[in-house]
C-alpha cells in the first residue's frame, strides 16, 4: 500500500496536443480515488503516466515520496487493469495470473500459493486451465483483476474496467470491486467516464476535463457543491438543469423563474437546478419561486418518474453535454429541463406544471468564468 | 481470504452457434475454385507422371499422361546416379539456417520498427522498403564481390550469409506486429517483462500466422533458388538440389524422367511444410484475450 502524488504533472503529445495540464493531487494510502471525466479529458493519460506507459512532459509522479518519472514500468510495482483486459490469449488463466510473479523470479511454491489464493477469492479455480478465448466477458474481467491482485502491488490502476460488461453485470462487479477494496485496502486509482460508477465506487472523485482537474472531493460534496458549471453539468444523472439568468439588485431572473439571493453582484449568471430539486407547486408554495414546465416525455422508472420538458428560459451550457444532444435540443427560446418525481406522479405529455425549487437548492455560477457563486 | 461467489454471473452460459444454411453439401465458391485448382494442379500431376515414365514415353508427342506401367526405378536411379543425398543435405542446411535466422532477425528488426519510438524510424523504414524495388540482378555482382572478399565462394556460407535477413520479412512482420493490441505488451511490461521477454513471450507466440507465412515463403525462396547458387557455387560437393538437378539435362543427354523424379523428390519437403503450416495461415488468436 502506498501514497501516489501528482505534482504539477503535464503531458504534451508530439504535435502539441495537451492531454494533461498541471495536474496536482494526492491519493492517500489505501484510498479509492476516481478520475472521472468525458472522453479525451486526460484521465487515462494520467493513469498511464503512473503506470509508466506514457512519459511525463513536466512535473512529477511520486509513490511513497519517491519520484518515479524515470522508473521503468516493470520496476514500479504497480498493477493495472485495462479496459479490454489485455489477457495473454496464448496462456491459460493460471499462466496469466502467474506471469507477473514469474517475471519477478518468485519461488514456484509462492507463485502457486498466490495463484490459488487469488483464484479462490475471485471464483476462478474452475477456470485455471482455460484460455481467455474460452471465457465470458465477466470471467475475463475477473482474470484481469486477479492478475493485478496476485502481485500484491503498491497500487492498483483500473482503466474503465467495467465498460465492456453488460449493464447488469456491471452493477454486480461494481459491488464486488468495492467489497474487494474494503477487504484488501490497496491504494486504487480508477478511471471512468461513467459518473454513476464514480459516485458509487469512489471515496473521493476527481473531475477532469480538457486535461485539467476541475474539482476533487467526496462524491456527495462534489454533487452538492459543484465548484464550476462543468462539474455541475457532468456529475449527476440526469444532469443539472442549467439556465441563463441575470442578477439585478439581489434578484436573479431566469426566464419566468425569479428569486432573491443576498450579496450577488449584478450581471449575467448561470442558474443550476438538480432534477430532484424541482417539485410541483402546492398551495403552500405561493411565495416560493416557481417556473412552468411543459411536459414533453414521461419516463416511469419504477422507483421514480423522469419528466423531460422545457421551460420559458434560455438554456446554458456546461461543456459536459453530449454533442448530439445539444444539437437536438438547441432552441434559443425554451430550455430543456429534466425533473425527477415520485413514482406515483404521472403527468401527461403536453401538460404545463408549475414547479418550485427551494432557493438554497438553486446553484448559481458566474456566466463568464463558470465558477460557483457562493 | 474467503471466496467471493461470482460463479453464476449472467452472460456466462455457453454460446450457441447459429444454424448454417446448407442447400449444398459444399460452398458455392467451389464451382469457381475447382476449375482453378485443376489448372494449378495439372503441371504437378504431369511432373509426377513423367517421373514414372520411360525415357521414350517422355519424348512421345502428344504427351502421355498415363503410362501403362510405372517406372518406380526412376527414383532410386535418379538418387544414385548423382550425389543427390549430398545436395539434399546442403540444401537442407542452407534452407533451415536461412529460415531460422530470418525468423529471429526479421522479428527483432520488425519489433523495433513497429513498437519502439526512435529518431529516424520512419525514414529508415522507408529506405528499407525502397530496397525492395531494386531488382536482384542489380545487386548480384556487388554481393558476389562481397562474398568473394569474405572467402565464402564454393561454401554453403555464400548461400547463407547474404540471406540471413530480408526486407520482405521485416516488412511483413512489422505490419503484423502493428496489428497486435498494444495493451498486451503494456500489460506484460507492467507485469515486469523486459522488451525482449515481451517480444519472445507475448508478441511472437501471437504472431504464429505471420511467422509461418514468412517461414514458408523464405523456405520456398531458398530451397528453389537457382541463380545465386549458380553464381557462387561451382564445386559439385557444395551444390544445392536445384543446381544438381541440372546434371540430368546436359548438351549430350537429357534424362527427362530422371530429372522429373529428382524434381518430385526435391519438392516433397516443401509440400510437407506447406501442409503442416497451412492451418496457421489464416487463423489468428491475438484478439482472444480482449473484451468479449
Amino acid at each position: 500500500m502506498s501514497e501516489v502524488t501528482f505534482e504539477h504533472v503535464s503531458k504534451v503529445f508530439p504535435g502539441g496536443t495537451v492531454a494533461v495540464e498541471d495536474l496536482s493531487l494526492d491519493v492517500a494510502d489505501g484510498e479509492f480515488l476516481i478520475l472521472v471525466g468525458p472522453s479525451g479529458c486526460g484521465k487515462s493519460t494520467a493513469l498511464r503516466m503512473v503506470a509508466g506507459l506514457e512519459r511525463i512532459s513536466t512535473g512529477g509522479v511520486f509513490v511513497d515520496g519517491v519520484r518515479i518519472n524515470d522508473v521503468p514500468p516493470k520496476d514500479r510495482d504497480i498493477a493495472m487493469v485495462f479496459q479490454n483486459y489485455a489477457l495473454y490469449p496464448h496462456m491459460t488463466v493460471e499462466r496469466n495470473l502467474a506471469f507477473g510473479l514469474r517475471q519477478r523470479r518468485m519461488p514456484k511454491s509462492e507463485v502457486a500459493r498466490r495463484v490459488t489464493e487469488v483464484s479462490s477469492m475471485l471464483g476462478l479455480d474452475a477456470l485455471l486451465k482455460r484460455r481467455p478465448g474460452q471465457l465470458s466477458g465477466g470471467q475475463r474481467q475477473r482474470v484481469a483483476m486477479g492478475r493485478a491482485l496476485v502481485r500484491e502491488p503498491k497500487a492498483f490502476l483500473l482503466d474503465e474496467p467495467l465498460s465492456n460488461l453488460d449493464a447488469k453485470l456491471r452493477v454486480q462487479m461494481r459491488a464486488e470491486l468495492k467489497r474487494l477494496h474494503h477487504r484488501l485496502g490497496i491504494t486504487t486509482i480508477y478511471v471512468t467516464h461513467d459518473q454513476v460508477e464514480a459516485m458509487t465506487l469512489g471515496e473521493r472523485i476527481a473531475v477532469m476535463s480538457t486535461g485539467r482537474l476541475h474539482q476533487i472531493g467526496v462524491p456527495q460534496d462534489v454533487y452538492d457543491h459543484p465548484e464550476n458549471v462543468f462539474v455541475a453539468g457532468f456529475i449527476g444523472s440526469p444532469p443539472m438543469n442549467l439556465l441563463h439568468g441575470t442578477a439585478t439588485g439581489g434578484t436573479v431572473v431566469a426566464g419566468s423563474f425569479s428569486f432573491s439571493r443576498s450579496g450577488i453582484v449584478d450581471g449575467p449568471v448561470t442558474v443550476g437546478v438538480r432534477p430532484e430539486a424541482l417539485r410541483p407547486a402546492g398551495a403552500q408554495d405561493e411565495r416560493r419561486p416557481s417556473i412552468e414546465v411543459l411536459v414533453e416525455v414521461v419516463e416511469p422508472l419504477g422507483d421514480e418518474v423522469l419528466i423531460h420538458g422545457s421551460v420559458d428560459a434560455r438554456v446554458a451550457r456546461s461543456g459536459a453535454e453530449i454533442e448530439e444532444a445539444t444539437l437536438l435540443a438547441d432552441d434559443s427560446t425554451r430550455a430543456p429541463v429534466t425533473v425527477r418525481l415520485d413514482p406515483d406522479a404521472r403527468p401527461a405529455p403536453g401538460e404545463r406544471i408549475p414547479m418550485v425549487a427551494e432557493p438554497e437548492k438553486v446553484h448559481l455560477f458566474d456566466a463568464e468564468s463558470g465558477r460557483a457563486i457562493t | 481470504m474467503s471466496a467471493v461467489d461470482l460463479r453464476t454471473l449472467p452472460g456466462e452460459a455457453g454460446m450457441v452457434e447459429a444454424p448454417r444454411r446448407r442447400w449444398l453439401p459444399f460452398s458455392p465458391w467451389h464451382f469457381l475454385l475447382l476449375p482453378i485448382a485443376t489448372v494449378m494442379l495439372t503441371p504437378l500431376v504431369w511432373v509426377v507422371m513423367t517421373s514414372l515414365e520411360t525415357l521414350e514415353q517422355t519424348r512421345h508427342f502428344p504427351p502421355i499422361l498415363w503410362p501403362g506401367s510405372f517406372q518406380w526405378a526412376n527414383y532410386p536411379n535418379a538418387f544414385n546416379s548423382v550425389a543427390f543425398g549430398r545436395w539434399f543435405w546442403n540444401t537442407t542446411v542452407v534452407t533451415t539456417t536461412v529460415v531460422a535466422s530470418n525468423l529471429i532477425l526479421c522479428s527483432l528488426a520488425a519489433y523495433g520498427f513497429a513498437r519502439i519510438r526512435f529518431w529516424g524510424r520512419g525514414v529508415a523504414f522507408f529506405f528499407l522498403l525502397a530496397t525492395l524495388m531494386v531488382p536482384v540482378q542489380v545487386v548480384l555482382i556487388p554481393t558476389f564481390l562481397i562474398v568473394k572478399q569474405m572467402h565464402l565462394l564454393n561454401t554453403l556460407g555464400a548461400l547463407i550469409v547474404p540471406n540471413l535477413a530480408n526486407v520482405f520479412g521485416i516488412f511483413l512482420l512489422t505490419q503484423f506486429f502493428r496489428t497486435l493490441p498494444v495493451e498486451l505488451e503494456e500489460a506484460a511490461r507492467i507485469d515486469g517483462a523486459s522488451r525482449l521477454k515481451v517480444l519472445f513471450g507475448i508478441v511472437l507466440p501471437l504472431s504464429l500466422p505471420a511467422l509461418t507465412t514468412l517461414a514458408v515463403i523464405q523456405f520456398m525462396w531458398t530451397w528453389n533458388d537457382f541463380l545465386w547458387p549458380l553464381v557462387t557455387i561451382y564445386k559439385e560437393n557444395a551444390f544445392t538440389l536445384q543446381l544438381g538437378l541440372m546434371s540430368f539435362q546436359g548438351s549430350h543427354a537429357n534424362d527427362t524422367n530422371l530429372l522429373m523424379a529428382g524434381n518430385v523428390m526435391s519438392m516433397l519437403p516443401m509440400l510437407l511444410l506447406f501442409i503442416a503450416a497451412q492451418r496457421y495461415f489464416v487463423r489468428g488468436i491475438a484478439t482472444q484475450g480482449l473484451k468479449g
